[in-house]
């Protein structure tokens, strides 16, 4: 019943192998600078820290890091909320 | 859920082993610039070291070494750093989150490390605090025994 | 062929985790199956999105002393393993609230299997 799915996600082979790099040709394929040849040159030089994924997390991208904290405070919230009302339904009743 | 004779040794060998995975997880949080890590690792293994106590030994002596009331508002803290660093950088003069902006000394890439530095921290705390606080509620209706 | 089938070994096991992932949300009748399931396919996929960022002469993206970074060829993209962070706690996030809204489903109803919730849910239905 599932071979259609083995078959389709086998077909839609993408054509780069494991060690293949396609993706970070210099001018990438729609001709702008490749992103990630920036953000490996970038860090030294920008932020004193040699850790290329902090510097990318925290702060070319910290709009997502900080909509992603929102997220996991949001399920807690959402977690203490849901779980309130099953107890204080006991209590009551 | 345990037997009264396995209590002690779980009991005692994850009391002991708490603390260092403590220690660990500030490492790998603040050690962030420099090896893999920052703040959702630390975070991840701080709420860890708590989550192995309340397994072990038991959530009412858990409640000792962090108390259940602590999980939300701890998470909340860390997400007020994370907000009050960008508004604290948009009140000097940038754009929100620019942290070559804030009220700091040292040279303009210096300044971007602390504040990638303060934002790592936020995270971690925000992090550990609502895994915590995840875990507690999950377990909050059961029966005890 | 066979030179594309061994060049991208990575990708199909990643495909297998996928298919499986998938098969658990869709067969299985119980939620906490589909729950688990769910999990498998998300880390099938951020194995898959990290899986494309290495390289043959690359290492680790942290910037060593020694090699310097003028020559981008020497680190493994960076960009992929920071948004599949997010991805990871994100994925977090939603198996808490999922299991948080199990634990109510089992309060309310007794049951987590599919079709006896249905019943169940539809009995409440005619008999309001």
């Amino acid at each position: 019943m599932f071979g259609a799915v083995l078959v389709l996600a086998g077909m839609s082979l993408p054509d780069r192998g494991d060690p293949r790099a396609r993706l970070h040709r210099d001018p990438s394929a729609a001709g702008t600078p490749n992103a990630p040849s920036y953000y490996i040159r970038s860090p030294e030089r920008d932020a004193d820290t040699p850790n290329m994924v902090t510097v990318i997390l925290a702060d070319y991208r910290g709009f997502d890091t900080m909509g992603e904290e929102t997220v996991i405070l949001t399920a807690g919230l959402i977690c203490f909320l849901i779980l309130r009302r099953e107890r204080s339904k006991e209590k009551r009743s | 859920m345990m037997r009264r004779d396995d209590d002690v040794i779980i009991g005692l060998v994850a009391r002991t082993a708490s603390p260092f995975i403590m220690i660990f997880a500030l490492y790998v949080i603040f050690h962030g610039h420099y090896s893999p890590g920052g703040g959702f690792q630390g975070g991840t293994m701080l709420a860890a070291a708590l989550i192995l106590v309340r397994l072990a030994a038991g959530d009412d002596l858990a409640q000792l070494q962090f108390p259940r009331a602590w999980g939300t508002p701890l998470g909340s803290a860390g997400v007020l750093i994370y907000w009050g660093t960008g508004f604290v950088a948009m009140l000097c003069g940038g754009n929100f989150l620019d942290y070559a902006f804030l009220p700091l000394a040292g040279a303009a890439p210096h300044r971007r490390n602390l504040g990638i530095l303060f934002i790592e921290v936020g995270v971690g705390l925000a992090v550990c605090g609502i895994l915590t606080a995840i875990y507690d509620d999950l377990l909050e209706g059961r029966p005890r025994d | 062929m066979t030179d594309v089938l061994l060049g991208h070994y990575g990708y199909w096991f990643v495909f297998v985790l996928m298919v499986l992932g998938f098969y658990g949300m869709v067969v299985k009748r119980n939620l906490v199956k589909k729950l688990i399931g769910m999990n498998i396919f998300q880390v099938a996929i951020i194995m898959f999105y990290l899986s494309s960022a290495v390289k043959w002469t690359a290492t680790i993206p942290i910037a060593d002393p020694a090699l310097g970074t003028a020559d981008t060829a020497l680190y493994i993209s960076p960009l992929q393993h920071c948004l599949m962070l997010t991805a990871i706690v994100v994925g977090v996030a939603t198996s808490g609230v999922a299991y948080a809204l199990l634990i109510t489903i089992y309060k309310r109803y007794g049951t987590l299997h599919e079709d006896e919730l249905l019943e169940r849910m539809k009995n409440d239905l005619d008999l309001e």
